[in-house]
């Protein structure tokens, strides 16, 4: 048997879209077994998400459903309805794990809250990710993914630091920031989870995206708040000798941590006669000269090939990245030995090559139990096999659109 | 009973052996100090973690080894012990601080702790059940393990780069975030990797890459390309589908998001605007058309944000049921009433560098709540206690060790 970190877990998820899921599909390719609640017949909102099969849209269709929620068992459940709610709460005495994602005031009104559900379960971790968190005055305040991204500032700090590129503050890519929330998210699961194993007790983990984000630049929000912003405006990434520079066919980005870099750095480019150049010498005269330095770098390396500077800088020991598309991530034979890309075999999607995960453990390795739940897949799995309700009550449920 | 017990924080008891340096591995074992570990630094003055030193995305260079506001940052919470790994009796005593670890953490090149003595076989052969953890720009196996990178790599090789900033411009390079993304992985993964060692007694090593930490971030459009061939490229603050979904300009060059889902909401924002004439036109009389036309509809939109200020526009379209969030900026941070009723910054006193204002941790537990305890440590600040408290040598001993040189 595949020796997994999390067996013997099990998480509820009730959440949609990119940050629960995530957070709970974190756990599930670890071994925990995750039940995934949706609602009946209109499914997880990512299921009508891009990229679809063949650009076709369906609730089995798309790839980022997929992606966000491997390894899971899903089911349909209106915890609206009266036996909804019953079973919501049937589950929740069964499950280690509720994962949700819900605004604070719709769990509370439903008598869904922390102080309800522990009361079933005192064992009960329950993780909460919402846009502003549990409490404050923007508690209730609605937020899609770039308003959060936006909200938490981010977005702003690096258009102090490359403000020619991000004249308007701009996103991350795709729902880069409700993936760091998941990932927020489930790291605080785990260190509850661990806890428990020695108190015995669960606990409420309130997790709110716009801090999630936060977090992610402390070292310029700390700058902010000590320093102020005028300070801190500083045009660095302009003066930086190398950054961002263009080449044959895309971009590079040269950083140099050291002497050492910067000579592997002239290595590269043969050792120029105006690398001798007395104003260039010491790291002072190279910053203050950056500018003059990048033109001579940029009129060099403009006839090479993003590849060809990368492999070349980095075996003369100067850290340079080339920055990839999709297609190069697909071809990277990095990423290749590393396994990075796993299959998965889906009945309706055929079989898709999925990102797995970035870390490799030696003793209990990242798996793809299964892949995602067809919606309400697992009903009868669940209904049938653990809580003991019969066929006849399956359809009884169906018909009340219960499940 | 419980009281006491549940009051403890999630990873006392809990210690590790910190051999990171620079952003991406700090950060990790801070989120893992903040949640009650016992983190202890090896570091050492002859090869000084460079954030002791200087920012390459912040452009500070600092005047001393102990007087670095960004070090202060990343290492709250931990221990310091000088150690000069270059000499064979520093790797003794760094084999008997794991000896009584948990968690090894590193994100040294590939290679460097196996050409210490202090690989993975070897620790694992002196403590069993230790967890070690390496992080490294590519991951320790591959043709490219052996290259190197700072933040900004990490977001150029990971994909990133390509898909953030406006098309007419050059890609953004995510710079600091991109390291406290890797470390925010590692410290999930020792967590999962804590639990099982809990549970089944057995220790083990992670190889974590600190490029794939950003890749996996781009799943979607990965997929996309994976299952259409379609290599996606940087469309600003723009959606595949929702429309208006931008920023937008407010007074004192403040900007507000707002992004329009639903056709409810869109009704809703028109009402708030004071239904102008151009909101009833054809051309955005539907969500596609609304996408379509989003220039002249976010130009539009522009025309009237700016005559507020951001916190403003959100208040009055949050109010009417849209989704409009003022984009945070620098000092707000500590000013937001929101962020100031959650208490999300804390004050740190550093005996060089003063009374700071920091990031508190990014989760909130009800009953184990993690926290700042203390600014981050001298160089060698914890030497004394960590030789004679935790391994128990004695004073002479570790002066003896001192006059070597063992402990800079």
């Amino acid at each position: 048997m595949t020796n997994t970190a999390l067996v013997g877990l099990k998480v509820l998820e009730f959440a949609q879209f990119v940050s629960g899921p995530y957070c709970a599909k974190l756990l599930a390719d670890m071994g925990a077994e995750v039940i995934k609640i949706e609602p009946p017949l209109i499914g997880d909102s990512a299921r009508k998400r891009e990229p679809f099969l063949d650009d076709v849209p369906g609730l089995e269709r798309s790839g980022f459903f997929l992606f966000l929620n491997t390894s899971k068992l899903g089911i349909t459940l209106d915890p609206d309805t009266a036996t909804g709610r019953d079973i919501f709460l049937r589950l929740v005495a069964y499950c280690d794990v509720l994962i949700e994602d819900n605004p604070p005031l719709f769990m509370k009104e439903r008598g869904l809250d922390y102080e309800n559900l522990s009361k079933i379960n005192p064992r009960l971790v329950m993780t909460s990710i919402t846009p502003f968190g549990q409490s404050g005055p923007y508690r209730d305040y609605k937020a899609y993914h770039l308003n959060s991204y936006h909200g938490s500032g981010v977005a702003r700090v690096l258009s102090s630091i490359l403000p020619k590129e991000t004249p308007v503050p701009v996103k991350g890519p795709g729902f880069l920031g409700d993936m760091d929330a998941g990932l927020c998210a489930a790291t605080a699961t785990m260190a509850a989870l661990y806890s428990r194993l020695f108190s015995g007790d669960g606990q409420h983990i309130d997790i709110s995206k716009q801090e999630a984000l936060m977090a992610l630049e402390r070292v310029e929000m700390g700058m902010y708040g000590n320093e102020g912003e005028t300070k801190f405006s500083t045009v660095f990434m302009q003066q930086m000798v190398g950054g961002l520079q263009r080449c044959k066919d895309g971009y590079v980005l040269i950083t140099l941590g050291g002497d050492h870099h910067w000579e592997g750095l002239l290595k590269l480019l043969g050792d120029p006669e105006w690398s001798r150049e007395e104003r260039f010498q010491g790291e002072l005269g190279k910053y203050k000269y950056a500018e003059d330095i990048n033109g001579y770098i940029a009129d060099w390396i403009k006839d090479y090939t993003k590849e060809e500077l990368y492999h070349r800088c980095q075996k003369l020991n100067c850290p340079i990245g080339m920055v990839t598309t999709v297609a190069d991530l697909a071809a990277s034979r990095q990423l290749e030995s590393r396994e990075f890309f796993g299959e998965i075999e889906h009945p309706v999607m055929g079989q898709v090559r999925c990102p797995t995960s970035p870390y490799r453990f030696s003793e209990t390795p990242h798996r793809f139990q299964r892949p995602a739940p067809m919606l309400g897949e697992h009903n009868e799995e669940i209904f049938v096999g653990r809580f003991g309700y019969s066929r006849e009550d399956m359809m009884r449920l169906r018909g009340a659109g219960v499940i | 009973m419980s009281e006491s017990k549940s009051k403890r924080l999630p990873l006392e008891g809990v210690r590790i052996a910190d051999f990171t340096w620079a952003w991406a591995g700090p950060y990790a074992t801070e989120l893992l100090a903040f949640l009650g570990a016992e983190v202890i630094k090896i570091e050492s003055g002859k090869r000084p973690d460079h954030a002791r030193i200087r920012s390459l995305t912040l452009g500070l260079s600092t005047k001393s080894l102990d007087s670095s506001p960004v070090f202060n940052d990343l290492n709250l919470n931990k221990m310091s012990l000088a150690l000069d790994l270059t000499k064979p009796k520093a790797i003794d005593i760094a084999k008997k601080l794991v000896a009584v670890s948990d968690v090894v953490a590193e994100n040294y090149r590939p290679g460097v702790m196996d050409k210490l003595g202090l690989g993975y076989d070897v620790l694992k052969s002196i403590k069993p059940d230790i967890v070690m953890l390496s992080s490294s720009a590519l991951g320790s196996k591959g043709p490219e393990s052996g290259y190197a990178g700072f933040a900004p790599t990490f977001a150029a090789l990971g994909g990133a780069a390509h898909l953030t900033g406006y098309p007419d411009k050059r890609p953004v390079p995510l710079m600091g975030s991109s390291d406290l993304r890797s470390a925010s992985t590692s410290a999930f993964a020792i967590l999962v990797a804590l639990y099982h060692r809990a549970c089944s007694g057995e220790g083990q090593y992670i190889d974590l890459s600190s490029t794939e930490t950003i890749a996996i971030n781009i799943s979607d459009s990965i997929i996309d390309y994976m299952m259409n061939g379609r290599v996606a490229v940087r469309k600003g603050n723009r959606d595949e589908s929702m429309a208006p979904h931008n920023v937008y300009p407010c007074k004192n060059d403040r900007w507000v998001s707002i992004v329009i889902a639903t056709e409810e909401e869109w009704k809703s924002f028109c009402e708030a605007l004071g239904n102008p004439a151009w909101a009833a036109e054809e051309r955005f009389s539907d969500a596609h058309r609304r996408w379509l036309n989003q220039d002249e509809i976010d130009r539009l939109i522009g025309e009237w944000t700016i005559k507020y200020t951001h916190y403003e526009a959100m208040e009055l379209l949050q109010k009417a049921g849209v989704a409009a969030v003022a984009a945070l900026q620098g000092v707000e941070m500590y000013s937001d009433p929101h962020l100031k009723e959650r208490d999300v910054s804390v004050q740190v006193v550093h005996p060089n560098v003063g009374k700071r204002v920091a990031l508190g941790p990014p989760w909130k537990f009800s009953k184990t709540p993690a926290r700042v305890k203390h600014c981050g440590p001298l160089l060698g600040e914890h030497t004394d206690y960590v030789l004679g408290d935790v391994l128990g040598m004695s004073k002479s001993e570790i002066k003896a060790l001192r006059e070597s040189g063992v402990l800079t």
